[in-house]
């Protein structure tokens, strides 16, 4: 038997995990649509990879991992990509996401998956890439790509292997059933993991609230060296810094990594997909999601595929709407309340608690704190939480990071404790929010501080430079003059004004043959260019490179040019002949010019508010496609990322600007 | 129907501050029964009339302060005031002390700092303390226990002795510690001897009200009111200390551990004073010390202070200290190594 280590704080809520494992895990059946959120883990969200109308099978791949922490999307079932959209998902802050929408064909046709049964004979790198392409990230808490956390970097050194079995949250019961049902799986692989981290110890950590779950995995277990070990049921004993003090005795350094301490822990639902992925080539499509709560009939655990939409699950288990006024996603401690019944199950979905008012009542209006520090004692990690709330209610944020706020892991411990109903989880979250932006605002003032100050330093650089120069030909000259003045007498006066003389002649008589001969020669360089441009263009179009649209661009505008050019020889040569028939004298094409300019400002005076609008629009684009080319090389190029930070606020301002510009073309036709 | 949206946790524990002050009141009951069977209905009165006022007070702020009267009279925080205030009150009081003590406590030490959670010293206590230097006659006159003086006086004369104080003229008897700190001569054995007020090992009856408060204390400790951090820490640095100057039982001696345990008010300040929430030191290790100084100022005064008791100079002179401690005791947080106290 291994010894277990306590934690500090801690609740016993009620934990209502019976209602849910009454029935083996159901079969959720194939929805009529199927939303697929590009982004449902920390990190970057994938790459559409599919066009609509396309159809695609059953495990194919949708959307392409992009980024290091990043999982691509698989087809869940077969059957025609329908939208690729904005649709809401669930997220606690109800925004729109953009979505796969695939309507199934009811087929569910597979692709071929190609299972590595033996995974010994691929090596660890493979297998994390195969890890990576199944879609596999954490299913318990943030999601984050299982591939990026069995990273480990060389040299640490993993003493201990940790299967979060834990399941603390009320209600939850999905890695309750996986363990009774699918220990053999968990174990494989655990097994797996095993091999990839080769740790000392590989523990699987189990609340002794699950006695069927941990009798399940020590007869899977038996003779493998994967050690299950119980302890007393306490929440938040799953949160993973808590799971590892409980199984190790060592704590994670605030604001480090497990991989710090030599501990590596991975979900018991990842598990089982990463087994999935490995042995038998299956990607990550389907999970299984607890539906419980008063407000369900029969509450049960599913096995659902992802992007199935919550009402279709829900009704499943008998819904009830008029009882439910708020659905939440995950449990009753750290689950948030989803904007709307419709939003798709994802990988994270453990849970879709659906309960009463009399099961979950609105909380009622808060009281004052009386100190009496019940949340300390719950807090897990041994905050002091009403000073933090003090703190946080005064805005005071020094305070409150030296007072540790950022190792709150806003498990709602203390205020399920709190005698007053202060909902102080919620004023950490705000506090937190509130000092990520002030950093981010400060960073960003102190770039501009140091760009600022570059570049006075380069001007003034430039200009002592240039002070240097003046200086040094002064210096010269009045050398020269001294021995000039000494050598030759009057001779350089009467040479310059000579010189002068002569000058203004020639203008005057060769002025008008100049300009001519300048606009001709425009005109001939402008054509060249223009040939070779669609040259150029021609070649991409014929190689379909991304080029063309820039190429195009640039053909367009020196087309502009030789237009202007031409014209401009026609206009000269239209006013020497009104010249020579009215006699009119040759100052007087400076007169036309002017007179020109004039009419073209007249012209756009006269334009119509839409034209006008329209020309905005029309060059706040161009900008906008110079700016994102400039950003895609930049990227391409490896630039420093202040650079692509700064390109990139440039597009989204433009973004902003053309929409404004589109809302005033808008009204000015409206008008 | 739009559903709800609302922040996480959706749970809720089944504590609240209503709860937890209706859990004080029921505690202090064996006392109040224990101190009626000695010395007679006047604490009753004391009581009764002490909560009348009370929640008048706390209307009166309420309503000035603009604040829904229902909402904060249902935390019955005013209620735990006067309860305490009145226990501590000799019983027989006139009225208008009583009147005075709590509208002292209610409005001057609770509402004008901001109402519950917001004061810095303990109510009742404070309003004590203001009795106590303004009327130390009043404020000093104990009625004698049962077994000494006849029997106490009936409910009709304790009405009458709180009402209509010219007419009652009652009984009263100095207290075993006020004998004690009287005493200059005799050794504790002959004190014990010469005077009725000693029991058997405290004052007479004061050592079954300090038992009773003890019983009502423990209760509370196990529905986990407060934690036993501060309370202990109180009764050991006392006895600590009283063991330390017993003396061999002297007449120059300040009393034995025993008898300060079991005496005047102790059990009742430890467990319903010096677990105050609002006014005491909040980390375990803070309430540790806060107790512990607590105990040694009890010790101090009661022995060599002008004062027979001590606990409400000790406490609120700890309330000044409370955050001082809170901010050199913080807990070690996860993660991060040693105590970050006093940075």
């Amino acid at each position: 038997m291994r010894k277990t280590y306590g934690f500090h704080g801690g609740i016993h809520p009620p934990e209502n995990k019976h209602q849910s494992v009454r029935t083996p895990i159901a079969d959720a059946g194939i929805p009529p649509e199927l939303v697929i959120p590009l982004s449902q883990h920390i990190g970057a969200p994938a790459g559409v990879a599919v066009t609509i109308g396309e159809h695609v099978r059953k495990g194919q791949v949708i959307a392409e991992a992009q980024g290091f922490v990043s999982v691509p999307k698989h087809a869940p079932t077969s059957g025609t990509i329908h939208a690729i959209e904005d649709r809401l998902i669930a997220h606690p802050s109800g925004h729109l996401a953009p979505c796969i929408v695939i309507v199934p064909d009811g087929k569910d046709e597979w692709i071929e998956c190609v299972g590595t049964p033996h995974y010994e004979t691929l090596d660890k790198i493979e297998l994390l890439e195969l890890i990576r392409h199944a879609g596999v990230a954490g299913m318990g808490g943030a999601g984050f790509p299982s591939s990026v956390k069995l990273s480990i970097k060389a040299g640490t050194d993993i003493e201990t292997l940790i299967i979060n079995g834990t399941e603390c949250e009320p209600y939850i019961t999905a890695d309750d059933v996986l363990m009774r049902e699918r220990a053999e799986q968990i174990i494989a692989g655990a097994k797996i993991l095993r091999y990839i981290i080769g740790p000392k110890d590989t523990l699987i950590g189990v609340e002794d609230n699950k006695p069927e779950g941990i009798a399940a995995l020590r007869a899977a277990a038996q003779g493998s060296g994967i050690e299950i070990v119980d302890f007393p049921t306490k929440y938040p004993s799953g949160g993973e810094k808590q799971l590892i003090e409980i199984l190790t005795g060592k704590q994670v350094p605030s604001g480090g990594l497990p991989s710090q301490v030599g501990v590596v822990c991975q979900n018991i639902g990842s598990t089982v997909a990463i087994y999935d992925a490995v042995v038998h080539g299956r990607p990550l499509i389907s999970r299984v999601t607890t539906v419980t709560g008063n407000a369900v009939r029969e509450p049960q655990n599913f096995q659902v595929l992802i992007g199935t939409p919550m009402r279709y699950l829900l009704e499943k288990a008998g819904y009830q709407p008029e009882k439910n006024r708020r659905l939440i996603m995950g449990g009753p401690m750290m689950g948030f309340t989803v904007p709307d019944i419709d939003v798709p199950i994802v990988k994270t979905t453990n849970c879709l608690l659906a309960p009463t008012e009399a099961e979950l009542p609105t909380p009622p209006p808060a009281q004052a704190c009386i100190r009496c520090g019940m949340c300390a004692e719950a807090c897990p990690a041994s905050l002091l939480p009403q000073q933090l709330f003090w703190f946080a209610q005064g805005k005071e944020f020094e305070k409150l990071e030296d007072h540790n706020l950022f190792d709150c892991i806003e498990c709602g411990a203390c205020s399920y404790a709190c005698p007053s109903n202060i909902p102080l989880v919620q004023y950490y979250r705000a506090s937190k929010a509130e000092i990520l932006r002030l950093r981010r605002d400060h960073e960003k003032a102190e770039a501009s501080r140091v760009r600022f100050e570059s570049r006075q330093q380069r001007l003034e650089q430039a200009e002592a430079e240039k002070e240097a120069k003046r200086a040094a030909r002064k210096k010269a000259a009045e050398q020269r003059a001294q021995t000039a003045g000494t050598d030759t007498e009057e001779d350089p006066i009467q040479a310059a004004i000579a010189r002068a003389q002569a000058r203004k002649a020639a203008q005057q008589t060769g002025a008008e043959e100049g300009e001519l001969e300048k606009l001709e020669k425009a005109v001939v360089s402008s054509r060249k260019r223009l040939d070779t441009a669609t040259a150029k263009l021609e070649q991409a179009k014929s190689e379909g490179s991304d080029l063309v649209d820039a190429l195009q661009t640039g053909v367009d505008k020196t087309r502009a040019k030789l237009a202007a050019a031409e014209q401009a020889l026609a206009d000269h040569q239209q006013t020497r002949t009104q010249g020579s028939v009215g006699d009119k004298p040759p100052a007087d094409a400076a007169r036309a010019a002017i007179e020109k300019a004039m009419a073209k400002r007249q012209a756009e005076a006269a334009l119509s508010p839409a034209e006008k609008a329209r020309a905005d629009l029309a060059k706040l684009r161009q900008r906008l496609q110079k700016t994102e080319e400039t950003l895609a090389r930049g990227k391409a190029n490896g630039d420093e990322e202040k650079v692509i930070v700064a390109l990139e606020s440039t597009v989204v301002r433009l973004k902003e600007k053309i929409s404004d510009a589109e809302e005033q073309l808008q009204a000015a036709e409206d008008a | 129907m739009a559903l709800m949206r609302l922040t996480s946790p959706h749970a809720h524990g089944p504590m609240s501050t209503q709860r937890v002050m209706q859990y004080v009141l029921l505690a202090t009951v064996p006392g109040i029964i224990v101190l009626t069977y000695f010395f007679g209905f006047g604490t009753l009165v004391n009581i009764v009339w002490g909560c009348i006022v009370a929640v008048a007070c706390e209307s009166l702020a309420l309503k000035l302060r603009r604040r829904p009267l229902g909402f904060y009279l249902k935390d019955c925080s005013a209620l735990v005031t006067a309860f305490l205030l009145c226990i501590a009150l000799p019983p027989y009081s006139p009225w208008w002390l009583i009147a005075v003590g709590i509208a002292s406590a209610i409005l001057l030490a609770k509402q004008l700092y901001g109402g519950l959670g917001y004061n810095p010293f303990n109510p009742a206590m404070a309003g004590y303390v203001i009795l106590l230097i303004s009327f130390p006659v009043q404020m000093t006159s104990w009625a004698p226990p049962l077994g000494t003086a006849g029997d106490p006086p009936g409910v009709w004369q304790a009405l009458q002795a709180c009402f209509s104080p010219g007419l009652y003229d009652g009984v009263t008897m100095a207290t075993p510690l006020d004998v004690l700190k009287q005493n200059n001569s005799l050794l504790i054995e002959d004190l014990w001897l010469q005077n009725p007020q000693f029991g058997t090992f405290g004052g007479l009856g004061w050592e079954w009200v300090n038992l009773a408060f003890l019983a009502g204390g423990a209760w509370l400790l196990y529905q986990r009111i407060f934690t036993w951090h501060a309370p202990v820490a109180m009764l050991a640095s006392l006895s600590l200390l009283s063991a330390i100057f017993y003396d061999g039982g002297s007449s120059a001696s300040g009393g034995s551990p025993l008898f300060h345990l079991f005496s005047g008010a102790t059990m009742f300040g430890a467990f319903f004073i010096v677990t105050d929430p609002v006014t005491s030191a909040v980390s375990l290790r803070g309430r540790l010390i806060y107790g512990a100084l607590i105990g040694v100022l009890v010790y101090v005064i009661r022995v060599r202070g002008n004062y027979p008791d001590a606990i409400a100079f000790a406490v609120l002179i700890m309330n000044f200290a409370a955050p001082f401690i809170d901010y050199y005791t913080q807990p070690r947080t996860y993660g991060h190594s040693g105590n970050r106290g006093g940075k």
